[in-house]
C-alpha cells in the first residue's frame, strides 16, 4: 500500500469538525445549485443531462443512480467517466444516492456497480465528449477529425493554438441533448444506439490507476454523515416490539406499563407493534417495558439441529434447471454406463447479514407536501417506492435520500427499517427516526437461505468423468424480494397484514467445467412460517453463491482425489476455456501449489497444515483461490493463515480499491465459512447478538491475503463486489481435508464439527 | 431526570437526563456528537467506544451518572483539533469501507497505544479483540496499526 495522506482532504475534514455542515442528504441538492443552473432538464433516462454535466470549471459531474457501500464504486465510476471525457479522474464529481437528482440505476446490487452502472455512465460520457468536440469544431472552425482532447481542452491537432475548454463550451449549463435508452429501469438502465464510440482500450490512461476513496478522510476524522445522525425538527424516536414466538400477534397491550415515560405513544396495526417518544432513550425504555400479551400459536419452526432433515423431507414447490442441461434420459444413460459413481451431499446454514448497526431510517410523512426518506439502503430508489406505498403518496411526492449506513451486504434490514419508520411516521403524523435493536438486527433481518446440495459424478473405465449432476434443495433465494419497493417484501408491512409473494427461485452454480453429460438443477421448499418470519430468506452477499460453490468446488476435489488426480490438474483438464485455465495456472504458480493426490496431513506438533483451492465464475468475473489452513487437532479450531486470490474481472480500473474489496470479501467469507450459522429453536431465532452469532475476530484474520489481479485490457470491466466471496467456503474445506483427511460437508467449520470428524 | 454534568472533549456540558441512561445517548442526542454509534447496546462490538480518563469504554453500557467527574474524549476530540496519528494511518491505508465500526477501532487503539507505544503485532491484535468489522477490513486495520506504531 502506498497511499499518500492528502493534506487538503485532512484539512477539509478537520474543518468540518468545527463548522456547521449541511443536514445529511442536503449535499447532493446543494451541488445541483452550485452547477449554476436554475432549471435542469427533467430527470429522464432520455436526457443526457440526467447522467452527466460539465461544471463551470470545465470538470464533469456524473449523476450516478447507485450508492457506494464503501468499496469505492463512485471512484471507479469517476475514472470511467474521466477516461471517456479525457479528464483526470479528480475533475469528475460523482453525485449519488438522492432519488431527486439521479435516475434509478437499481442500487448497489449484484456486483453491477461498475459492470452495468458504470457502463451506462461511461456511455453517457462518451456521448457527451462527442457533443463537446462537435461544439468545439463549430466554434474553432476545425473539422472534428482534426480535434483531440487533453485534460478537458479540445485542441486542433494541426494547430495547437486553436483550443477551447469544456468549461468554455458548456460549463455550468446543462446538456440539452436527447439520448436513446434501453427502457430498463434498475441495474441495467443504459443508453443505446450511441453516436459516439467508446475509447479504444489501447488509449486508456485513467484505468489502472488508483485514486483513493473520497470519503475516507471524513469517515476517519468523524465528520461524515450517517443515516443514524439524521435529525429533523419535531422528530420522534421509534422502536418496535417483535413477538417472542414468531407468528404470534399481540392480543393485549397494557399502555399503563409505560405511562410514566414522557410523550410516549404506542402504535399498533395488526401484528405490528411500535412505540415512539421524543427522547431516544425513552423510546428504548418503552419498547423494553411495554407489557404485551401474545396469542398462542403453533410452534413455527423445527429445532435447529433438524433443519437439514426438514429440507430433505419438505415437499418441493418449485424446480429449475440450467438451459444447457443434458436431458434426463441421456443423463440416466450416462450414469448407467459409468464404471463408477462418486456421490456426496453438502449442507449450508441460514446466515445473517449481521450489519454493524441495526437498520435505521428517518421518514417524514407529509400528506400534503413532499414526503422524505433518509436511508442507508443499498437501493434507495426502491426503498423510497416502498415507503411511498406505505404512506399512500404518489411517487413524485416522495424523495429518498441515501445516507451512509452500517454497510450493506445484500438485502439486509435497512429496507425493513425504512418500512417501520414509514408506518410509525404515518401513524403519528410526525417525522420518525427508527432504529432496530441488536436482537432484532440479528434475529429478524432477512437471512441467506439454508440448503442442501446433492452431487454425483459418473466415471468411465478409463477414469474420465462422463456425467456430472448437481441438485440443490433449499429455501427460497428471495422469500422477500431484494429491492424493498413493495410493502409485501418488508417485515413490518407483513406484520400489518400484507401477504408476501416469494420469488420461488434458488439459483445455480456458475462454472466452466465441460463434461459429456451435465445437469444443474434446484428445488425450492416452502418457508416454515409464511409471513412475518425471522427466517424469511433473501439476498446475502453473493446470493446462494457460497452455498452452491461450497458444494461444487468441494466435490471437484473429492472426485479428483477419487481418481488419484491433483485438484489443480483435474480443474485444468475439465475447465472448458483458455481464459479460465490461465487463471488457475496463475493461481498455482503464485501460491506455490504443490501437487498432491490425497490428503497430506502435514503436522507441526498439534497443528495440522493443509492447502486447498477452488475456482468459480460469477457472471463475466472469474476467481481462483488458494487457502492454507492450520487446524488445531486438540481443539478443532481452524485458522486460515494464507490466502492467495487470482482475480479476473476484465480490465482493471482501480487496482488498489479492487484489492481492498477482495480482502473484505475474504475476511467476511472466512467468517461465514468458519463461524456463522443462524440458530433457532421451535419458537424463534436464538442467535440474536455477537455472542450467539460471532464473526471473525482480529486474532483470526489471515496472516496474509495476496491478490493477483489479471488485467484483461480488452475485456469490459465486470463486478468484483461478490465474486471472491463464493470460492472461500470450498477452498477452506479442501484445505481442512488436506490437513486432516476430514471431509467437512456441513458449513460452518466450527471446532466441534472439525474435531468430531477427526475422532 | 437529574442534572448531569459532563466533560467531553475539553468542554463542560450540563444536561437533564435519567441517571441510568447510557452515556451514548447523552453524547449523541443531548450533545449532538455523532461518532460514538449504537451497535449493540451490549458492549459486544465497540462502535460506541469513547475514552474515559484514559480507558477505552463502551458508552452504550456506561450509565451517564457514573462519569460526571471524568474526562471524556470522543473521536472528534481525539487529535485535539488535528488528525491523531492513528487517524492519519487509517487515511493513508484507506481502512474503512462502510466505516460504521471505525470509531471503536480508532478509540480502542488510541487508548492502547497511549499506554503501549511500541507493542508487538500479537499485542495489538489482542488489544483489538472484541471489536467487530462486518466489511472485513481486518487486513487494512492491521496495516494502519503498524504504520501508526512506526510513525
Amino acid at each position: 500500500m502506498n497511499h499518500q495522506i492528502n493534506r487538503r482532504h485532512l484539512l477539509a475534514g478537520a474543518g468540518a469538525l468545527t463548522v456547521s455542515i449541511l443536514a445529511p442528504g442536503e449535499k447532493a441538492r446543494a451541488y445541483v445549485a452550485t452547477a449554476g443552473v436554475a432549471s435542469r432538464p427533467p430527470l429522464k433516462p432520455t436526457r443526457l443531462a440526467s447522467y452527466i454535466s460539465i461544471n463551470a470549471d470545465g470538470g464533469a459531474t456524473a449523476w450516478f443512480g447507485k450508492p457506494d457501500m464503501g468499496q469505492g464504486t463512485d471512484v471507479g465510476v469517476a475514472q470511467m467517466v474521466a477516461e471517456e471525457l479525457d479528464l483526470p479522474s479528480e475533475r469528475v464529481t460523482v453525485v449519488f444516492g438522492d432519488t431527486a437528482v439521479t435516475l434509478n440505476q437499481g442500487g448497489a446490487s449484484g456486483s453491477f456497480g461498475v459492470q452495468a452502472g458504470g457502463k451506462a455512465m461511461a456511455n453517457a460520457a462518451a456521448e457527451a465528449r462527442l457533443i463537446l468536440v462537435e461544439m468545439a469544431s463549430k466554434k474553432l472552425g476545425v473539422p472534428v477529425e482534426d480535434l483531440t482532447v487533453e485534460n478537458g481542452v479540445v485542441i486542433a491537432k494541426s494547430d495547437a493554438t486553436k483550443r477551447v475548454s469544456y468549461g468554455e463550451l458548456i460549463g455550468g449549463r446543462w446538456f440539452d441533448h436527447e439520448v436513446e435508452w434501453n427502457g430498463q429501469i434498475g441495474n441495467f438502465l443504459d443508453i443505446k444506439n450511441m453516436r459516439a464510440k467508446r475509447k479504444d482500450p489501447k488509449d486508456y490512461k485513467v484505468y489502472g490507476t488508483s485514486p483513493p476513496r473520497r470519503d475516507v478522510p471524513e469517515i476517519v476524522l468523524g465528520s461524515s454523515d450517517y443515516v443514524v445522525d439524521v435529525k429533523l425538527p419535531g422528530m420522534l424516536h421509534g422502536r418496535t416490539i417483535l413477538p417472542p414466538v414468531a407468528g404470534a400477534v399481540p392480543t393485549k397491550v397494557d399502555k399503563n406499563s409505560i405511562k410514566g415515560i414522557p410523550g410516549v405513544q404506542v402504535v399498533q396495526e395488526g401484528a405490528f407493534l411500535g412505540v415512539v417518544a421524543p427522547r431516544e432513550w425513552d423510546a428504548i425504555k418503552a419498547a423494553r417495558q411495554l407489557k404485551v400479551t401474545w396469542s398462542k400459536v403453533k410452534e413455527p419452526f423445527v429445532e435447529h439441529k433438524d433443519i437439514y432433515k426438514h429440507i430433505r423431507n419438505a415437499p418441493v414447490i418449485k424446480t429449475g434447471g440450467d438451459k444447457a442441461n443434458t436431458d434426463k434420459a441421456a443423463m440416466d444413460e450416462a450414469f448407467k454406463g459409468a464404471a463408477r459413481i462418486i456421490e456426496a451431499t453438502y449442507e449450508f446454514p441460514f446466515q445473517s447479514h449481521a450489519c454493524m448497526g441495526p437498520g435505521c431510517a428517518v421518514v417524514d410523512y407529509k400528506p400534503n407536501g413532499m414526503s422524505r426518506l433518509w436511508t442507508g439502503s443499498q437501493k434507495p430508489h426502491y426503498a423510497a417506492d416502498g415507503v411511498a406505498a406505505v404512506l399512500g403518496v404518489a411517487p413524485e411526492k416522495m424523495q429518498g435520500v441515501w445516507v451512509r449506513g452500517p454497510g450493506s451486504y445484500g438485502r439486509g434490514d435497512a429496507g425493513d427499517a425504512a418500512n417501520a419508520a414509514a408506518i410509525l411516521s404515518k401513524a403519528v403524523g410526525k417525522p420518525v427516526r427508527y432504529q432496530a435493536q441488536r436482537h432484532e438486527a440479528h434475529g429478524w433481518d432477512p437471512k441467506g437461505p439454508a440448503s442442501i446440495h446433492m452431487m454425483r459424478a459418473g466415471i468411465d473405465k478409463d477414469g474420465k468423468v462422463i456425467a456430472w449432476e448437481y441438485k440443490s434443495k433449499g429455501f427460497d433465494q428471495r422469500n422477500v424480494e431484494s429491492n424493498e419497493s413493495k410493502p409485501q417484501d418488508n417485515l413490518f408491512s407483513q406484520l400489518t397484514g400484507v401477504k408476501p409473494k416469494p420469488s420461488l427461485y434458488f439459483g445455480l452454480p456458475e462454472e466452466s467445467y465441460k463434461f459429456p453429460a451435465k445437469s444443474l438443477s434446484f428445488e425450492v421448499i416452502a418457508p416454515m412460517l409464511e409471513s412475518g418470519s425471522p427466517l424469511r430468506s433473501s439476498h446475502l452477499r453473493d446470493p446462494v453463491g457460497s452455498n452452491n460453490h461450497f458444494a461444487v468446488e468441494s466435490f471437484v476435489d473429492e472426485v479428483a482425489f477419487g481418481l488419484g488426480m491433483d485438484p489443480i490438474d483435474f480443474r485444468l483438464q475439465y475447465i472448458g476455456n483458455e481464459r479460465d485455465r490461465e487463471l488457475v495456472k496463475i493461481l498455482a504458480e503464485k501460491s506455490g501449489w504443490q501437487k498432491h493426490t490425497g490428503p497430506r496431513k502435514q503436522r507441526r506438533g498439534d497443528i495440522a497444515i493443509g492447502q486447498g483451492v477452488s475456482f468459480v465464475i460469477r457472471g463475466p468475473t472469474r476467481v481462483a483461490m488458494f487457502i492454507e489452513v492450520e487446524v488445531n487437532t486438540k481443539t478443532g479450531k481452524v485458522w486460515a493463515k494464507r490466502v492467495v486470490v487470482a482475480h479476473d474481472c476484465g480490465v482493471v480500473i482501480n487496482p488498489e480499491l479492487l484489492k481492498m474489496t477482495i480482502e473484505g470479501n475474504v475476511c467476511m467469507g472466512l467468517s461465514r465459512a468458519l463461524m456463522e450459522e443462524v440458530t433457532f429453536d421451535k419458537n424463534n431465532v436464538t442467535s440474536v447478538d455477537w455472542e450467539t452469532y460471532p464473526i471473525l475476530d482480529m486474532t483470526q484474520k489471515p496472516e496474509s491475503v495476496e491478490v493477483v489481479l489479471v488485467n484483461r485490457q480488452n475485456i469490459p470491466p465486470s463486478g468484483a463486489g461478490e465474486g471472491s466471496m463464493r470460492p472461500i467456503t470450498a477452498a477452506v474445506a479442501n484445505a481442512i481435508y488436506d490437513a486432516t483427511g476430514v471431509r467437512v460437508r456441513q458449513a460452518p467449520f466450527t471446532p466441534d464439527r472439525v474435531k468430531t470428524g477427526m475422532v | 431526570m437529574a442534572k448531569i454534568t459532563l466533560n467531553v472533549d475539553g468542554a463542560t456540558h450540563k444536561i437533564d437526563a435519567d441517571p441510568d441512561m447510557p452515556l451514548l445517548y447523552a453524547l449523541r442526542d443531548d450533545l449532538g456528537l455523532r461518532n460514538p454509534r449504537f451497535g449493540c447496546g451490549l458492549a459486544q462490538c465497540g462502535a460506541c467506544t469513547v475514552i474515559v480518563d484514559g480507558e477505552a469504554v463502551r458508552s452504550c453500557v456506561t450509565p451517564v451518572d457514573s462519569v460526571q467527574k471524568s474526562k471524556i474524549t470522543t473521536l472528534a476530540g481525539l487529535g485535539g483539533g488535528k488528525a491523531h496519528k492513528i487517524q492519519e494511518a487509517y487515511i493513508a491505508e484507506q481502512v474503512p469501507q462502510c466505516g460504521y465500526c471505525i470509531n471503536g477501532w480508532i478509540m480502542t487503539a488510541a487508548a492502547f497505544l497511549e499506554k503501549n507505544p511500541k507493542p508487538t503485532e500479537a499485542q495489538m491484535k489482542e488489544a483489538l479483540t472484541g471489536l467487530k468489522c462486518r466489511c472485513g477490513t481486518h487486513m487494512a486495520i492491521m496495516r494502519a496499526m503498524m504504520r501508526a506504531v512506526q510513525a
